[in-house]
């Protein structure tokens, strides 16, 4: 099993952590076009490279930041949603 | 039963000897050792039949790197007889036997073996009909080849499952292994060592002369940083070195800050005729019978010296007072190292010769009679694990040996992995026999020429060859056939050895106990504060997810008493034990317009004291939640979702948040609460009577109001709902005062004829209501408007989640209606999930129905097609036992439908 290092409880085993996804960024809901949010919605990045992506802590639902290989799944920098990206 | 004098057998205790039964015979070993040394001292060398020819096959390492050494131990199945210590009173039986280990009626298909070629499952079984091989094909097979017998009715194995950590972990407990140990703690490290075999020592532990392991061994075992798990297989090295450690009974889980791998070589055996026959052993194996037990490996023995190892064998051999015949050794070059007077024949086995024991063996045209043969072809580095680390096995074409490159700086390799002691397989001539039976394979019984036949079918690669042959694929999982299936590989495709590689080594390594993996049959269950309180009234109670919850009280029949607790709140007053219910505290200067964010309706301005309602949707404007939001004051909210969910919204608050960043906190108060619905048109007299600060009176609490107060000098916070349909007062309190307030209620409800109710009535209660379960009554794709839901969006809101993909689908239009449906009484009433059919075609289906005490017919919620969803429509269901049911829509609510009783 993999470890995961949380920016608040250090390296946990990664089934303590939950995946949230990529972060995406929402367009301004008044002004998209319909296809617009459909893509941000179901429009994931997928691509072999640093994927910065949201992760939840289960035990102490604490939510932060990862950036993370997608190909290698090695994660380079997990940080609080508070610091600078 | 003789043994070989000390210090041969050195693990045995002779003063200690115990009773067994093999195949019905009784026989005697001694505590320390293995089944399979018991029963090689009592003349039983034969263990079971092989896989597919039904072959006589026996022990060939005595360390478990051999495939037929698997026996039924009383009630369990494939017991490793060379690893597991024999005990007293033990009864052993062979495995896939028909009729006789000795006369086995199956052995008759060797016979027939050029009409099974390699791949014959795939392709004989195809046919006569479409349902052939699982009618007929299957069963028979499975007959023929079963691999033990499961007792279904035998005592459950005592398993468990234990998680370790430590800074070093060595796999291995040989010299190299030891050595490790020893230097990593000396550092200061935390170490674990593990071993296969009952002690440490390796190779080296079947020696003749133990001297220095011994000595090593001690100075691991007194060492106070270093725990010895012995009896014990590393089965798995995951990432970030987590290790899977096996035992019979247990399983641990491993995470180690290093990994120090030192499984060293596996002995190799040979290719010929008959390489299978029972009294072939390795030279380990036969090192093992004579220094650990005391077991003669035979009277006259022909040793194979294709490895200079073979010498120092024959020497160990003529110690043990046994006849060497002859040394075959195929190069010649160390003929000079044998026992003085012992002929040394320079050829390679032709063949074996024997029905049930080895007889003879033939290097070349002559038999040289022998009822032994130890095979010293040399080792293969335990890649297994090396390679589940990610490394690569890479023959080295010029010295014949295996090296490993492994990229991971927490994980070292040592001792023969890491190329000491220049350990190698002897490479020998693969030549199919024409006769056959010359097995590279002996776990699943397959010839060179099967490996051959494959690589001609056109499976060229390693990979390929594996599946289509099955090679490697048995227990073994291919100690001994990767290299020989790799150089048959590389030989017919015109490639390097070093081209070719070994298949890929996946866990588990060796066999595991399923029972292990399993783990204890333990399950999180949670329980309200309540739960003995409701098993003290006769309720039956019943697991909602976790939860436990009262299903139905007292005792008699089931329909009748869901009735009498329907009416009970229909009519009189009753109580619901509603602590599951999901609870979260939102504060912070943001937490009404946190609300608003999250929730569909309008929070922000919900005054204080006030309840509402609150529906939650996911992105795709699907319905996740609902539930209530009490304002306890500017900056706090007292919200609840469902049972089931509560997880999900207080995962999903704490993400929304993390993007958001308002000023709010969210608490789940869920375990920390306890809760108690009081329904009825008698409940406000009920509450009435409490000893409170609260003010019940209809103008002092109306519906949809919350309050905070004391009952019973108990804490409480109550709220106006009304999920039943009726007056409802919902009283929540700290968890460990929930008896407090339960006295309390009931003492005060005793006069009104107040009685709990279970969960069955309380489902029955919302459906006549019209209320709605989400997740039950919804799906995956249930938006509001589905539902009939539209009253719950707030249309001033500029966002709410899901705001946006409602927009769009609303622009889509609708596909189905949730609508009310009441059946006719003499209706089998159709069960969740019947199909609702428009014109032949299913346009939705039943989500809840059940029969309503209160209006004596069947009622129900179910999509329908939204053109249907009208009060009077007749829509089409098709039952369970295919007949079609007509349902007539109604309105929202079947009792009740403007909602006066609630209020009261």
């Amino acid at each position: 099993m993999k470890l995961m290092t949380c920016p608040l409880n250090g390296p946990r085993n990664i089934a303590e952590f939950q995946y949230l996804g990529p972060v995406r960024t929402a367009p301004d809901p008044e002004a998209a076009s319909d296809q617009d949010w459909a893509r941000y919605l179901f429009g994931a990045p997928n691509a072999r490279d640093v994927t910065l992506e949201w992760w939840r802590h289960t035990p102490s639902n604490y939510v932060f930041l990862a950036e993370r290989h997608l190909g290698t799944g090695e994660v380079a920098r997990p940080f609080d949603p508070g610091e600078a990206r | 039963m003789t043994r070989l004098p000390p210090p041969h057998g050195r693990r045995i205790d002779r003063s200690r000897p115990l009773s067994f039964m093999f195949e019905g015979r009784a026989m005697t070993g001694f505590e320390g050792d293995t089944i399979a040394s018991a029963l090689a001292a009592n003349g039983q060398w034969m263990l079971s039949r092989s896989f597919k020819y039904h072959r006589p096959r026996g022990a060939m390492s005595f360390a478990g790197t051999d495939a037929n050494t698997l026996v039924q131990v009383g009630a369990e199945p494939n017991v490793a007889a060379d690893l597991t210590p024999l005990r007293d009173g033990m009864e052993i039986t062979a495995q896939n036997v028909s009729g006789s280990l000795a006369r086995d009626r199956g052995a008759v298909i060797g016979a027939f073996s050029r009409f099974l070629p390699v791949g014959f499952y795939y392709r004989t079984f195809m046919g006569p009909t479409r349902n052939a091989w699982l009618k007929l094909w299957e069963p028979m097979i499975r007959a023929k080849a079963g691999l033990g017998v499961i007792a279904p009715d035998a005592p459950g194995l005592a398993v468990d499952k234990a998680t370790l950590h430590c800074d070093v972990a060595v796999i291995g407990g040989g010299m190299a292994g030891m050595r490790a140990a020893l230097d990593a703690a000396g550092d200061g490290a935390d170490v674990i060592v593990v071993d296969d075999q009952p002690s440490l020592g390796g190779d080296m532990a079947h020696a003749a002369d133990t001297a220095e392991a011994d000595a090593l061994a001690g100075q691991v075992a007194s060492h106070p940083a270093i725990r010895v798990w012995c009896d014990t297989v590393c089965t798995g090295l995951f990432e970030d070195n987590w290790l899977a450690l096996s035992r019979v009974d247990r399983l641990w889980r491993l995470r180690a800050a290093r990994v120090v791998l030192a499984t060293g070589g596996i002995d190799q055996i040979a290719v010929f005729r008959n390489n299978d026959l029972p009294g072939i052993l390795t030279a380990g194996g036969a090192r093992r019978l004579m220094h650990l037990f005391g077991v003669r490996p035979g009277r006259r023995a022909v040793v194979l010296a294709a490895a200079t190892d073979g010498y120092a064998v024959a020497h160990d051999l003529v110690a043990a007072g046994v006849a060497v015949e002859a040394i075959i050794d195929p190069g010649g070059q160390c003929r000079d190292m044998a026992p003085e007077g012992i002929e040394v024949i320079e050829a390679s086995i032709d063949a074996a010769v024997g029905r049930h024991h080895i007889t003879g063996v033939r290097p070349g045209d002559r038999t040289v009679r022998c009822d032994c043969l130890v095979l010293a072809a040399g080792q293969m580095p335990a890649w297994h694990l090396p390679c589940q680390a990610g490394a690569r096995l890479k023959a080295d074409g010029d010295t014949g040996g295996f090296a490993f490159d492994l990229d991971d700086e927490t994980i070292t390799l040592a001792g023969v992995l890491a190329g000491d002691g220049a350990v190698r397989p002897a490479m020998l001539p693969l030549k199919a026999h024409s006769k056959g039976m010359d097995f590279v394979d002996l776990d699943e019984d397959l010839q060179i020429k099967d490996i051959r036949n494959a690589i001609r079918e056109g499976y060229r690669e390693l990979e390929l060859v594996k599946r289509f042959s099955t090679v490697g694929m048995g227990p073994s999982q291919g100690r001994h056939s990767a290299l020989p299936t790799a150089r048959l590989v590389a030989e017919d495709t015109g490639r390097a050895l070093g081209q070719i590689g070994v298949t890929t080594a996946r866990p588990p390594t060796a066999p595991e106990t399923l029972g292990a993996l399993a783990g204890p049959h333990t399950r999180a269950e949670r329980r309200t504060a309540l739960h003995r309180v409701h098993q003290d009234l006769g309720a039956e109670m019943r697991p909602v997810g976790a939860w436990w919850r009262p299903y139905l009280y007292g005792s008699g029949d089931h329909a009748a008493r869901i009735v009498e607790e329907v009416r009970a709140v229909r009519e009189g007053v009753a109580v619901l034990d509603v602590s599951t219910l999901g609870k979260l505290e939102v504060r912070g200067p943001d937490a009404g317009a946190f609300l608003d964010r999250i929730y569909t309706m309008a929070h922000a301005k919900q005054p204080v004291g006030k309840v509402r309602y609150c529906l939650m949707l996911n992105e795709m404007g699907v319905v996740i939640d609902d539930g209530v939001a009490f304002r306890l004051a500017e900056d706090r909210f007292f919200v609840t979702a469902t049972t089931g969910a509560v997880g999900r919204v207080y995962a999903d608050m704490a993400f929304w948040n993390a993007q958001w960043k308002m000023d709010v906190d969210v608490v789940n108060l869920t375990a920390g609460f306890a809760g108690l619905n009081i329904t009825g048109p008698n409940a406000r007299a009920v509450v009435e009577d409490l000893a409170s600060d609260l003010d019940f009176s209809q103008e002092g609490f109306p519906y949809l109001t919350g309050q905070r107060g004391t009952v019973a000098d108990v804490p409480v916070l109550a709220m106006r709902i009304g999920f039943t349909g009726e007056a409802s007062f919902e009283l929540h309190c700290p968890a460990s005062r929930a008896h407090d307030l339960w006295d309390a209620v009931m003492a005060a409800g005793k006069r009104h004829g107040l009685r709990p109710y279970g969960l069955e009535a309380s489902r029955i209660l919302r459906l006549e209501k019209g209320h709605i379960l989400i997740g039950q009554d919804t799906d995956a794709l249930s938006s509001p408007h589905d539902l009939g839901f539209e009253w719950a969006l707030s249309k001033k809101k500029p966002f709410y989640v899901g705001k946006r993909a409602l927009e769009m689908r609303q622009r889509l239009g609708a596909t189905r209606k949730l609508a009310a449906l009441s059946f006719e009484l003499d209706v089998d009433l159709p069960g969740e999930s019947c199909l609702v059919l428009k014109d032949g075609h299913p346009v939705g289906h039943v989500t809840s129905s059940a029969h309503s005490p209160t209006l004596g017919h069947g009622i129900g919620l179910a999509f329908v097609a939204p053109e249907d969803a009208v009060p009077g429509r007749q829509v089409d269901i098709r039952g369970r036992d295919g007949r079609m049911v007509q349902g007539t829509v109604c309105g929202h609510a079947f009792v009740d439908p403007d909602g006066e009783r609630q209020k009261l």
